[in-house]
């Protein structure tokens, strides 16, 4: 399945149908990496009133997330999807999930940073160094995913895939940082606690967003590469490559 | 310094033949064959209507031929049962082996051949007699006058196309009598009291309301217990309903044939996907 395939249909209203709720999978990725940036400079930059945008917004995405749910539904129930179109209502049901999933994670780094403000006393934000670097990280991941999915590039989800791994150590890193933090001055641990939640949290983005690409391998070639190594998953990204269907 | 317990996030280094991919995937290499195609070519005059086809249709399974029209899926399957000898100028070469023996050989006695290999067709065809005499016809041509073999085999017959129970009480009226989707699995009882190896359906439901169609596909599903069972239809839905192993025709080529589930999620050739998925190519 290419991308150049959503088109293409004798019936022209199940090309526009497929291509709307595409579209609308596209929108909500945009809308879940803005709020994640959000959440992110809120949290840095000890921004109150960018934190409460970024809590208020998150309907917006759960919102979307029914919206497509519907609107695939009705696609399974009228056009019995077969194929490349099945692989695709199937890849965006579980896309969304995980994207509406990142609008909660993000919502929650938001959620510490208010707490993280409101209870500041001292301007020690020390613990936070670590955070906006690995917060742009896992953005710049989502988003590569994202334009994996829109593109249908199994290549690219393969290479944004393998960033979690380097997102995996640096989380550990800000871990072991904040762990020094904690143990020089005992008075910081509950804030120093939140931080940490943060940083969990978007670890966390960074498996989802690992996962979006794993539907997008799904999607494009036919294989579930879930639950399996990288090198494994390049091995079958390789095979399926290979074996691209035959124009016969 | 301790080390930090991160939970691992991830699983990896999993190996992934610890993994079943293909739930209830049914395999093609650990079927028995009962009938096998060899370099199939057939030409009704001088139009070549096959292209080399070679396939084989596993034991005890549904088999479905999909494609658009004029691809030479019911003509692939008349050649099961010699029908085409019937059509002038039609031609064949290659080879379809039953149970290991070629059925177009000239030893070949055809309507011991059909006995073997029962066909039903798109619009219900009973004679015009009783449903019993229907249902009987294959055993008195066959020889057979006992009353007793005959009425259990018109019971059997009939329970195995799940009519018994419309029909008992009107076993001597005209078949004619019945509707549409009873007719049709009168039909069907009529190829299955002979008791044949395989069953060849051309487009069994396509003339039937829709409950009588999911009627006639879990009959379908019933009998593939006991028979190999060949379906023609150009409803896709239906080949991905009662199939086990789907093969999609065009132009006269066999292009594709796998397992049924993976030829609808992920087939491995372009016309293929076009066709199922409603593309034109």
């Amino acid at each position: 399945m290419k991308k150049a395939d959503i088109g293409h249909h004798i019936s022209q209203k199940y090309n526009q149908e497929l291509e709307d709720v595409r579209n609308k999978v596209l929108h909500m990725g945009g809308l879940v990496e803005q709020q994640l940036a959000d959440a992110v400079l809120a949290l840095t930059t000890m921004d109150g009133a960018l934190a409460e945008v970024v809590i208020t917004n998150d309907y917006k995405i759960n919102r979307l997330e029914v919206e497509i749910d519907d609107e695939c539904i009705h696609i399974l129930a009228r056009r019995q999807p077969a194929a490349g179109d099945l692989r695709l209502l199937m890849a965006i049901i579980k896309t969304i999930t995980d994207l509406e999933r990142i609008g909660d994670e993000a919502e929650r780094v938001g959620r510490m940073a208010l707490r993280f403000i409101e209870g500041e006393t001292t301007k020690d934000t020390k613990p936070l160094l670590g955070i906006g670097y690995f917060g742009d990280h896992v953005r710049r991941s989502l988003h590569a995913a994202l334009d994996a999915f829109a593109r249908m590039d199994v290549y690219a989800a393969t290479q944004t895939a393998k960033e979690d791994i380097k997102i995996d150590q640096e989380y550990e890193g800000i871990l072991r940082q904040l762990m020094t933090y904690m143990m020089e001055d005992p008075r910081s641990i509950p804030r120093v606690i939140g931080v940490m939640w943060s940083a969990r949290a978007l670890e966390r983005i960074g498996d989802r967003a690992r996962n979006i690409c794993e539907y997008v391998i799904y999607l494009v070639g036919g294989k579930d590469v879930r639950h399996i190594s990288l090198e494994q998953v390049e091995a079958e990204v390789r095979a399926s490559h290979r074996d691209e269907k035959k124009p016969s | 310094m301790t080390t930090i317990a991160t939970d691992t996030p991830r699983t990896h280094g999993m190996d992934i033949n610890s993994l079943q991919r293909d739930f209830g995937a049914t395999r093609l290499e650990q079927e028995k064959i009962a009938l096998q195609v060899e370099n199939l070519n057939l030409f009704y005059a001088k139009t070549q209507a096959l292209y080399n086809v070679n396939m084989v249709i596993p034991r005890h399974r549904v088999t479905a031929f999909i494609g658009p029209s004029g691809c030479g899926k019911s003509t692939l399957l008349r050649c099961f049962n010699r029908m085409n000898d019937l059509v002038d100028g039609c031609r064949i070469d290659g080879m379809i082996k039953l149970g290991g023996e070629d059925i177009y050989h000239k030893r070949v006695n055809v309507a011991a051949l059909r006995s073997r290999v029962g066909m039903v067709f798109q619009k219900p065809n009973p004679f015009p007699k009783s449903i019993y005499e229907n249902v009987a016809y294959g055993l008195r041509t066959q020889g057979v006058n006992d009353r007793r073999r005959l009425d259990e085999a018109v019971e059997k017959a009939l329970r195995s196309a799940a009519l018994w129970d419309e029909a008992k009480d009107r076993l001597h009226e005209n078949a004619l009598g019945l509707s549409g989707g009873q007719q049709q699995r009168l039909v069907i009882a009529r190829a299955v009291a002979i008791e044949p190896e395989v069953l060849l359906l051309d487009e069994p439901a396509s003339a039937l309301d829709p409950i009588s169609t999911l009627k006639i596909e879990e009959l379908i599903y019933e009998l593939k217990e006991n028979y190999t069972l060949i379906i023609v239809t150009h409803n896709m839905q239906q080949a991905a309903r009662v199939s086990d192993y789907t093969a999609f025709m065009y132009l006269g080529k066999l292009i594709e044939f796998a397992d049924t589930n993976t030829l609808f999620t992920n087939p491995a050739m372009k016309q293929t996907e076009d066709y199922i998925t409603g593309r034109y190519g």
